[in-house]
């Protein structure tokens, strides 16, 4: 930290560390976070699909509706949700700019929202049996 | 990036832009990392299948019966493999850079053979799941 630094920045700006965007490091951690989640939970939502007997309306609530598959998906549903609002955050950033960027991030989180309420939704109406 | 906003006329109307994609040679790193991206996009759009899947689960017999249609027809097949591979690539291709993250795998020869890793290991997992999973219908 040089001495220009330490006079520029604020002692409590300097403690949060968190520069002029006011956010720091939070969406890179947390791209990471929810990238190491995804590995099993991917894996398992794989598996999962994979081995699915047959295909009929009954066999099939029966599977999603299990406690630990349904765990599983709605764990796999948070991250993956929070990981690809990041991700396509960072390609709108790269590619749009002007007016048009706001209106990509405000329908990215709508987006990445919704998906989330929808299939958590859904995954517990099976799983609770309604 | 090439964003500058040159006047249509004047000294600065002629001025290179930063070169793209376009310019320069394919190589593997290359390659994979414009393929982590569109893998990325193609799982963000995809998602909207998973949940019309869910839902349609949700909903009741009839409903389901049309996704079960849908999915089980050549497209839907098609879409599901494609889908399985772009869930891997991506998977593979987010664990090396998990390995960048920790400083490892920046030389030469690791650069290339993590990149053509990423491709072959998720072709052959795709295969190797669609194998178990077609052996047990």
């Amino acid at each position: 930290m040089s001495e220009f630094d330490f006079k520029i920045r604020t002692p409590i700006g300097r403690v949060r560390g968190l520069g002029s965007a006011k956010a720091g490091t939070e969406h890179f951690w947390r791209q990471r976070l929810t990238a190491i989640a995804n590995i099993p939970l991917v894996l398992a939502f794989v598996i999962i699909v994979a081995l699915m007997p047959g295909s009929d309306f009954v066999t099939a609530r029966a599977l999603i509706g299990q406690p630990l598959v349904a765990i599983l998906l709605i764990l796999l549903v948070i991250s993956a949700t929070i990981h690809m609002r990041i991700g396509m955050q960072v390609i709108i950033e790269d590619y749009v700019h002007g007016g048009g960027k706001v209106l990509a991030l405000l329908a990215n989180t709508f987006f990445a929202v919704i998906i989330a309420a929808a299939a958590i939704f859904a995954v517990l109406k099976i799983a609770f049996g309604m | 990036m090439a964003e500058a906003k040159a006047p249509a006329t004047g000294p600065a109307a002629n001025r290179p832009l930063s070169p793209h994609l376009q310019v320069w040679r394919w190589t593997w790193t290359m390659a994979m990392s414009v393929f982590h991206r569109a893998t990325a996009i193609a799982l963000y759009v995809g998602t909207i299948l998973l949940v019309y899947w869910l839902v349609a689960l949700a909903s009741g017999p009839e409903t389901f019966a049309t996704a079960q249609w849908l999915f089980g027809s050549w497209l839907g097949y098609l879409v599901l493999f494609g889908y399985t591979w772009v869930i891997f690539h991506h998977c593979l291709g987010g664990v090396r850079h998990l390995i960048w993250d920790t400083g490892r795998g920046f030389g030469p020869t690791e650069r290339f053979n993590l990149a053509r890793g990423t491709l072959i290991g998720s072709i052959a997992l795709t295969l190797l799941t669609w194998i178990v999973a077609l052996s047990l219908r």
